[in-house]
C-alpha cells in the first residue's frame, strides 16, 4: 500500500496565554485538532503524531492576545494518496453499480462500475452480492474483502477517494498475494525456460565475443 | 397498478438505469429534455395517485443506480430537487426509495456527504401542516415511519463514510431550532438528537448531542427572566421570602391577584409562559432519556458528558433555574456513581485556585443545595462532605487575620453560607446518630464563625438566623449565643453588598422545581423545606413527615400547614417578623409556570 509517509517536522505552535498552565496538553490539543484533516502545509492528512519540545523558552508575540510560540520537533504520520497510487481497503458495500471501500478505517472510496475491469462480473450467490472474475474462478470480491485498487482522484476536503480496478494488479488482496504470485512465478519460470532455449545461441555468441574481447585486451597487455 | 406501472414492469432495472444515465449524460451535451422530464416527475408531492407513486419510486431507484453520473454543477437542479424532498410527504415505498438514493448519493462522492446529511437532518422536523397532527396516533405512526428511515439512512452513510458522523454532529448543531421556534419543532428535533445519542452512532456523536441538549436547556432557561420587579425593589430582601412549595400550591386565581404580577405586561408573561412550557417538555424528554439510559446501563457514560457540559455551560450560567435539575435527576438515579462524581467535581472546582472565584462560589452553592435537597443522600455521606468543607474553611480562616473584606474573601463567605445552609437542612438528622453527632461537634465550626472575617455578618441573614436558631436548640456551640447576636442582622449593608442581587449569595440552584410536567421526576427525590425536621421542632410532628415518596397533594398541603414556617400571607413581601422565620427557598422567576 502506498500513500503513507512519515515526516519530520519543525513546528511552531502558537498558544493562547490561558493555556500556559499546561503547555504540553495544549500542544497535544492543538495537534489533535488537525487529525484526520487534510493539511496543505503537511501535504497530507495527519493520522498520528509524536511531538517533543526541545526548548523551554517560548517566544511571546506582541498583540492584543500575547500568544506564545512553542517550538516543536514532531514526527507526523501522513496519508497523501496521489492518482495512480495503489491503496488497500475493506469493502463495506457492494452493488451492481459500485463498490464502496473504507481505507485505513476513515477514508471512504468508491469504485464505480465503469472503473471495474471487464473480467469482473456482478453476481448474487446465495443472497450475497459479489464480483467474481471470469478469468480466475477463485478471484472474488465480496463484502469484508480487502481490495487493492488504483487511486483515480482524492478529494482533500472530504477525504473521499475514487478508485479503479482496471489494472491487472488490482483486486482481492488475498488472492493477489497468494495465487497471483503463484501464477506469476509459474509464468515467469515458463517464460524463462522459453527465453533460455530460444536465446541460447545468441547468448553464447555474446559470451564468445566477451571472451574474445578479453583475450584481445589481455593480448594487448 | 396503472399504465405507467405496467410499462415499467416490462423494462428491466438495467435498462431503466441506462436510460437515466443517458438522460444525465445528455445534459453535458446541452440536451436537457429528458433530464427536465425526470425532474418534473419528482416534483409531485400532493396526493399522489398510485401511478405517480410507482413512477416516483422507479425514478428514484434508477437514479440510485446512476449516481456516479450526477455532476454537482451540471445537475444542480436535480440535486436541489432531491434535497427538497421531504420524507413526511410520501408513503413507505417512496420513502424507502428516497432513503436508498440519499445513501448512495452521499457515498458516491465526498462532495455530496454534507448535502445528504443536511437533507436528512432537515427531515427531523416535520413540515408545518404535520405539526398539528403530530400528537395524534396518525401523526405518531408517520413520525415513527419517517424517523426510522432517516436514522437508518444516517447510519447507512456513516457505515460507508467513516468520517460522516463528525460532519453530522456539526450539521445537527447548526440546525437546532432556536428558542423562538414552535414547541413541537424543538421537541421533535431534540427527540431526534436523543435518538442519535442512544443509537449506533452514539459513540461518535453522543457527547455533542448531550452538550447541545444542555445548551438548549440553558438557552430556554435564561429566557425565563428572574423577577425584575423584585430585583429593582430597594427592599430587595423580599425576594428571599418565598416558600415556593407554598406558591406551587396556591391556586391560580390567587396568583393573579399578586402584586408583582400586575406589574407585568401581558405579553411578557405570555412569553415567559411559552418558554417555560417548552423547557418543561424538553426537561421531561431529558429525564426520560436519562431514565432509559439508566435502564440500559449507559448512564455512567452519558453522565460523563453531562458533567462536562454542566461545568462548561450550566455552572457559570448566571443563576440558571431549571437546567441543572438534569444533573440532580441523573444523580438521583445513581447516587453511588454519578452522585459521587458530581460532588467530587464540585468540591474540586471549589477548592482549586485554577478556576475563577465566581465559578468556585457557584460550585459551592451547587454543592450546598445538592447536599440539602437530595433525599437519596445518606446523612453520613453529607457529614463527610461537610467535614471537608469545614476543613477548608478552617484552614482558610486560620491563615487570614484581616477584617471583613467582601471582595477578597468571597469564596470563603460562600463556603460558610453553604455550611450553614446544609446544616439548616441536615442538623437534626446528623445529631440523631451518635457517631455523626460527635463528628459534627468536633468540627471547628465555632472558630470559623467567630473568626475576624465574621462570616455570620456577611452571609444571608435568613440563613444565619435559621442556623443559629437550630444550633442553639441543639446546643451545638459551647459559648453563649449572645456572642453571635447581631444588632443589624436584617439590615446589614454587608450582607447586601456581598451578593446583593448580583451574585451567588441568594443562589440555591436546587430550590423547589417549578416546571409542572417534569416535576414528577424530581419530586420523589426532593427534600422540601417543609419536610425538614429542625432541631427546635416539636417531636409531635415527627410522625407526620416521614418522607414518603410521592406525597399526595392533599397530604402535602396538610404537611405544609403543620410544618410550614412560612405564613401563607407572606409570599412576596411579608412583614419583618415573618421573614425571620423563613428559609430562603427560591427566588421566583418572573413568570413561573404555575401561572400558566
Amino acid at each position: 500500500m502506498e500513500g503513507l509517509k512519515v515526516s519530520e517536522a519543525d513546528l511552531l505552535v502558537y498558544l493562547h496565554p490561558s493555556k500556559s498552565k499546561n503547555v504540553s496538553q495544549a500542544i497535544y490539543n492543538e495537534l489533535s485538532s488537525m487529525l484526520f484533516k487534510y493539511n496543505e502545509t503537511f501535504d497530507g492528512v495527519l493520522l498520528a503524531y509524536s511531538a517533543s519540545t526541545n526548548d523551554e523558552l517560548a517566544k511571546i508575540l506582541p498583540g492584543l492576545h500575547p500568544c506564545f510560540g512553542v517550538r516543536l520537533k514532531a514526527q507526523l504520520l501522513l496519508f497523501d494518496p496521489k492518482p495512480n497510487m495503489i491503496l488497500e481497503g475493506k469493502v463495506v458495500k457492494l452493488g451492481a453499480q459500485s463498490i464502496h471501500v473504507v481505507v485505513l478505517g476513515f477514508s471512504s472510496a468508491t469504485i464505480i462500475d465503469e472503473d471495474i475491469r471487464e473480467e469482473f462480473d456482478y453476481k448474487v450467490k446465495h443472497g450475497k452480492e459479489l464480483f467474481a472474475s471470469s478469468v480466475n474462478k477463485r478471484h472474488k470480491i465480496e463484502i469484508e474483502t480487502v481490495v487493492r485498487f488504483v487511486v483515480k482522484s482524492f478529494d482533500e476536503e472530504t477525504l473521499h477517494l475514487s478508485g479503479s480496478l482496471l489494472q491487472p494488479n488490482t483486486g482481492n488482496v488475498n488472492w493477489l498475494d497468494k495465487y497471483a504470485e503463484e501464477d506469476l512465478v509459474e509464468s515467469n519460470t515458463k517464460k524463462r525456460r522459453d527465453y533460455q532455449t530460444a536465446d541460447h545461441s545468441k547468448r553464447t555468441t555474446d559470451d564468445d565475443r566477451f571472451k574474445k574481447s578479453k583475450k584481445h585486451k589481455s593480448s594487448h597487455s | 397498478m396503472g399504465a405507467v406501472g405496467d410499462d415499467i414492469g416490462d423494462v428491466s432495472d438495467y435498462e431503466l438505469t441506462h436510460h437515466v444515465r443517458q438522460a444525465l449524460k445528455s445534459v453535458f451535451e446541452g440536451d436537457t429534455d429528458e433530464y427536465d422530464q425526470l425532474i418534473g416527475n419528482m416534483h409531485h408531492t400532493e396526493r399522489l395517485v398510485p401511478d405517480e407513486v410507482a413512477m416516483l419510486v422507479t425514478i428514484l431507484r434508477a437514479l440510485s443506480g446512476a449516481v456516479s453520473f450526477i455532476d454537482i454543477v451540471h445537475h444542480r437542479s436535480l440535486l436541489s430537487s432531491i434535497c427538497a424532498m421531504r420524507f413526511w410527504n410520501y408513503g413507505p415505498d417512496v420513502m424507502d426509495a428516497l432513503m436508498e438514493l440519499v445513501v448512495t448519493l452521499a457515498t458516491s462522492n465526498g462532495k455530496y456527504v454534507d448535502l445528504c446529511l443536511d437533507m436528512l437532518v432537515s427531515n427531523f422536523i416535520p413540515p408545518f401542516n404535520f405539526l398539528e397532527i403530530l400528537k395524534q396516533p396518525r401523526g405518531l405512526a408517520k413520525k415513527d415511519q419517517v424517523l426510522a428511515r432517516v436514522h437508518a439512512a444516517l447510519k447507512g452513510i456513516a457505515d460507508l463514510v467513516p468520517l460522516a458522523p463528525s460532519r453530522l454532529e456539526q450539521i445537527v448543531r447548526e440546525r437546532v431550532p432556536n428558542v423562538y421556534a414552535k414547541e413541537a419543532q424543538i421537541v421533535v428535533y431534540v427527540e431526534n438528537m436523543l435518538m442519535l445519542e442512544s443509537g449506533d452512532m452514539g459513540e461518535f456523536v453522543g457527547n455533542s448531542m448531550i452538550f447541545e441538549l444542555m445548551n438548549r436547556l440553558i438557552d430556554l432557561d435564561v429566557e425565563i427572566g428572574w423577577d425584575e420587579v423584585l430585583m429593582d425593589d430597594p427592599n430587595n430582601k423580599g425576594i428571599f421570602l418565598m416558600e415556593l412549595e407554598d406558591l406551587a400550591r396556591t391556586d391560580e386565581t390567587e396568583m393573579d391577584m399578586d402584586e408583582p404580577q400586575i406589574e407585568y405586561t401581558g405579553r411578557k408573561v405570555l412569553w415567559g409562559n411559552v418558554v417555560a412550557q417548552k423547557l418543561d417538555t424538553l426537561m421531561e424528554l431529558a429525564f426520560d432519556h436519562l431514565q432509559s439510559c439508566f435502564k440500559n446501563g449507559r448512564l455512567p457514560q452519558v453522565f460523563e458528558a453531562l458533567l462536562q457540559s454542566f461545568q462548561s455551560t450550566v455552572l457559570n450560567a448566571y443563576k440558571s433555574k431549571f437546567a441543572q435539575f438534569v444533573m440532580f435527576y441523573a444523580c438521583s438515579l445513581d447516587p453511588e456513581d454519578c452522585g459521587t462524581q458530581f460532588v467530587s467535581r464540585l468540591l474540586e472546582i471549589f477548592k482549586s485556585t485554577v478556576y475563577p472565584q465566581d465559578w468556585r462560589m457557584s460550585a459551592v452553592a451547587y454543592l450546598a443545595s445538592y447536599l440539602s435537597r437530595a433525599k437519596f443522600l445518606s446523612t453520613s455521606y453529607v457529614t463527610i462532605i461537610l467535614e471537608s468543607l469545614v476543613d477548608w474553611c478552617y484552614k482558610y480562616s486560620k491563615n487570614q487575620s484581616g477584617e471583613i473584606n467582601l471582595k477578597n474573601h468571597r469564596v470563603f463567605y460562600a463556603a460558610c453560607q453553604a455550611l450553614m445552609y446544609v446544616l439548616c437542612f441536615r442538623m437534626r438528622s446528623i445529631l440523631a446518630t451518635p457517631r455523626l453527632k460527635s463528628q459534627l461537634v468536633n468540627m471547628p465550626l465555632e472558630k470559623i464563625f467567630k473568626h475576624a472575617l465574621n462570616p455570620l455578618e456577611v452571609c444571608l441573614p435568613s440563613i444565619v438566623e435559621e442556623f443559629l436558631r437550630q444550633a442553639k436548640a441543639a446546643h451545638l456551640f459551647t459559648v453563649s449565643y449572645g456572642a453571635f447576636l447581631f444588632e443589624h442582622l436584617f439590615e446589614s449593608e454587608l450582607s447586601r453588598a456581598f451578593g446583593g442581587f448580583q451574585r451567588l449569595d441568594v443562589f440555591f440552584p436546587f430550590d423547589p422545581y417549578l416546571l409542572k410536567k417534569s416535576d414528577r421526576f424530581i419530586r420523589p427525590n426532593f427534600i422540601y423545606w417543609s419536610m425538614v425536621r429542625t432541631t427546635y421542632d416539636d417531636d409531635e410532628d415527627d410522625d407526620d413527615d416521614d418522607d414518603d415518596d410521592d406525597v399526595e397533594d392533599d397530604e402535602f398541603d396538610m404537611n405544609l400547614s403543620k410544618m410550614s414556617i412560612t405564613p401563607k400571607d407572606s409570599f412576596m413581601f411579608g412583614n419583618l417578623q415573618d421573614r425571620k422565620m423563613q428559609m430562603p427557598s427560591r427566588i421566583r422567576p418572573s413568570t413561573s409556570p404555575e401561572s400558566l
